[in-house]
């Protein structure tokens, strides 16, 4: 556990002192904030409060699936590319210190990012209502989301040699698995029933949306989450064979 | 301390290094000599727990490599050939970061880096960027990153890499001063600096290993002295001195003496011997009343051995 805090402690300091870390984080917060008036809040300002709530977390859940993007690619990857991964792999740390380290300053500074949002829901105060529990379970599914979409992004950059491959490549499976839903629509039960399950997005997060939280949806999120973390740890262990 | 028997690795079809087998003393300082792609990196890495072999033993300590990686892991310091530096990182935070990675207990940290830069004289830089250093210090941030917690075994691909002369002498100097304290296997193109830095050399050629021993231990099993030299001399006329080209060549050890003439209007003979005969040639030349200016190998011993052994065709490796 020291070594995977060690590894987070110093992952997380490097999102603050370089460039990379301000500008994922600023363009967050910048289209976040655009979204939010010209779409969550409405044409007319006439929504209910609750339902531009919802509409923010809809748009946050975009906007955090992508930022997951650009803040994994370079976790691994980066390492390869600099040849740093080299003071990992000769120090008595293991595969899980390295990805569970990573993953933990990722997901630490996605959080920072995501709370830092937090004066658009509370601008609902101004003119409406505002449910604390609504807004903790739309925060609870960003984080969740954030987390499936990280640990994604983390098995991508295991696997791909360069930074930009790694976006590609964890672009590719996040955005890949937002259409499972779709397609279950398009097929017979029981294999719909299988890929409404698996989409990232359409059957789990609208709950979150709307202030509810559902056991089904944690469970897949943190299943979600384990089983990339798992596969990223199992790419760096085979990695020793080539 | 390290024993390496039957060593092979292969990345697909291509063997990268075969059957290798030879073994480090503790205290040795030992050179790892081969030309681009003989498998030297690939060697230290296998030692250095990065990859594993597909066949032979690798044992350090008495731990096999492919067994207890974790527990080698801290007892060997390693130094890629291209440092694994942050660059965002400043010196001191990042050999701390080094020190904690490697188990230094936190209360020992600051000493143990302090140490660190000591030895690599980097004291001053302890404030500074990394991203910021010259080539220079980067490659000492790099070996003080592989010391800082006194480790064992030293393993050290390439320390002198893209190093100018001046730093090459002040690397060989810090490697000097790591003698004692740790086993030290490095690598290195530099054949003067891996001849005097090292106790003994071990030469790989195409993935196996085609000699090793001590400078001179090489030089005598390869029947070869390696004793070239040259010798320049002034104040002769040309007559003489083509007489003393006989009187040397009857120097039982020297093979051949051929002379020639430089710019500056002075004699020299390349001389090549089977043996050291400085002193013998030195007698002659002075006693035939010459003015002796200089006296030299002409080239170096262990360039020829090098070019000698890594020259043979792969199959007839010793």
């Amino acid at each position: 556990m020291t070594a995977t805090w060690l590894i987070a402690r110093r992952e997380l300091s490097a999102y603050l002192r370089t460039m990379g870390g301000y500008v994922v984080a600023a363009a967050v917060l910048f289209v976040n904030g655009i979204l939010f008036n010209a779409f969550a809040l409405g044409a007319d300002h006439s929504r209910l409060s609750t339902e531009v709530l919802s509409q923010f977390f809809y748009l946050c859940s975009g906007t955090i699936m992508t930022a997951s993007v650009f803040l994994s690619m370079r976790l691994l990857a980066e390492e390869r590319q600099m040849g740093t991964m080299v003071l990992l792999a000769s120090s008595p740390v293991r595969e899980r210190d390295i990805v569970l380290g990573k993953f933990l300053s990722a997901l630490l500074f996605l959080s920072l990012m995501t709370v830092a949002g937090v004066f658009m829901p509370l601008l609902i105060l101004v003119n409406g209502k505002l449910s604390v529990g609504h807004v903790l379970a739309g925060y609870l599914g960003l984080f969740l989301l954030g987390s499936a979409s990280l640990a994604i992004g983390i098995l991508a950059s295991a696997l791909a040699r360069t930074q930009l491959l790694a976006a590609i490549i964890s672009g590719g499976m996040v955005v890949g698995m937002i259409p499972l839903f779709p397609l279950g629509s398009l097929t017979e039960r029981p294999l719909s029933e299988v890929l409404f399950s698996l989409g990232i997005w359409h059957k789990h997060f609208p709950p979150f949306q709307a202030g509810i939280i559902h056991l089904r949806d944690v469970v897949y999120y943190l299943a979600v989450t384990y089983f990339a973390l798992f596969l990223s740890m199992r790419v760096l262990e085979a990695r020793r064979w080539r | 301390m390290i024993e390496v028997d039957k060593l092979s690795k292969y990345y697909g079809e291509r063997a990268a290094i075969r059957d290798l087998s030879f073994s480090i003393a503790k205290g040795e300082v030992v050179g790892f000599l081969g030309l681009n792609g003989a498998g030297k990196t690939t060697t230290l890495r296998i030692l250095g727990c990065l990859l594993l072999p597909t066949s032979g033993s690798v044992r350090l300590d008495g731990l096999e490599v492919t067994h207890h990686p974790y527990e080698i892991r801290r007892r060997i310091g390693f130094l890629p050939d291209v440092p694994p530096l942050y660059p965002e990182m400043t010196v001191g935070a990042y050999l701390a970061f080094a020190a904690r990675l490697r188990q230094v207990p936190s209360r020992d940290t600051a000493e143990r880096v302090a140490e660190a830069e000591d030895k690599t004289a980097l004291r001053d830089m302890h404030n500074e960027i990394i991203g910021e250093l010259s080539h220079g210090y980067r490659q000492r941030v790099g070996l003080a990153q592989a010391i800082v917690h006194k480790p064992a075994v030293l393993i050290l691909d390439e320390p002198s890499a893209g190093l100018d002369p001046a730093q090459i002498v002040e690397m060989r100097n810090l490697l000097h001063g790591l003698r004692g304290e740790h086993t030290v296997l490095l690598s290195s193109h530099f054949l003067s600096e891996i001849s005097q830095t090292c106790d003994r050399l071990l030469i790989i050629h195409n993935g196996q290993l085609v000699g090793q021993g001590s400078e001179s231990e090489l030089a005598s099993s390869m029947g070869q002295g390696g004793n070239n030299m040259e010798a320049e001399i002034g104040g002769q006329s040309p007559e003489l001195a083509a007489n003393l080209e006989t009187r040397l060549l009857e120097i039982s050890a020297v093979r051949q003496a051929k002379m020639g003439a430089t710019a500056d209007g002075t004699t020299v003979f390349d001389i090549v011997a089977s043996a050291d005969v400085r002193a013998e040639v030195a007698r002659l030349l002075v006693g035939a009343g010459c003015d002796l200016l200089r006296l030299e190998r002409g080239e170096s011993r262990l360039e020829s051995i090098f070019m000698n052994l890594t020259q043979r065709p792969p199959g007839g490796a010793q």
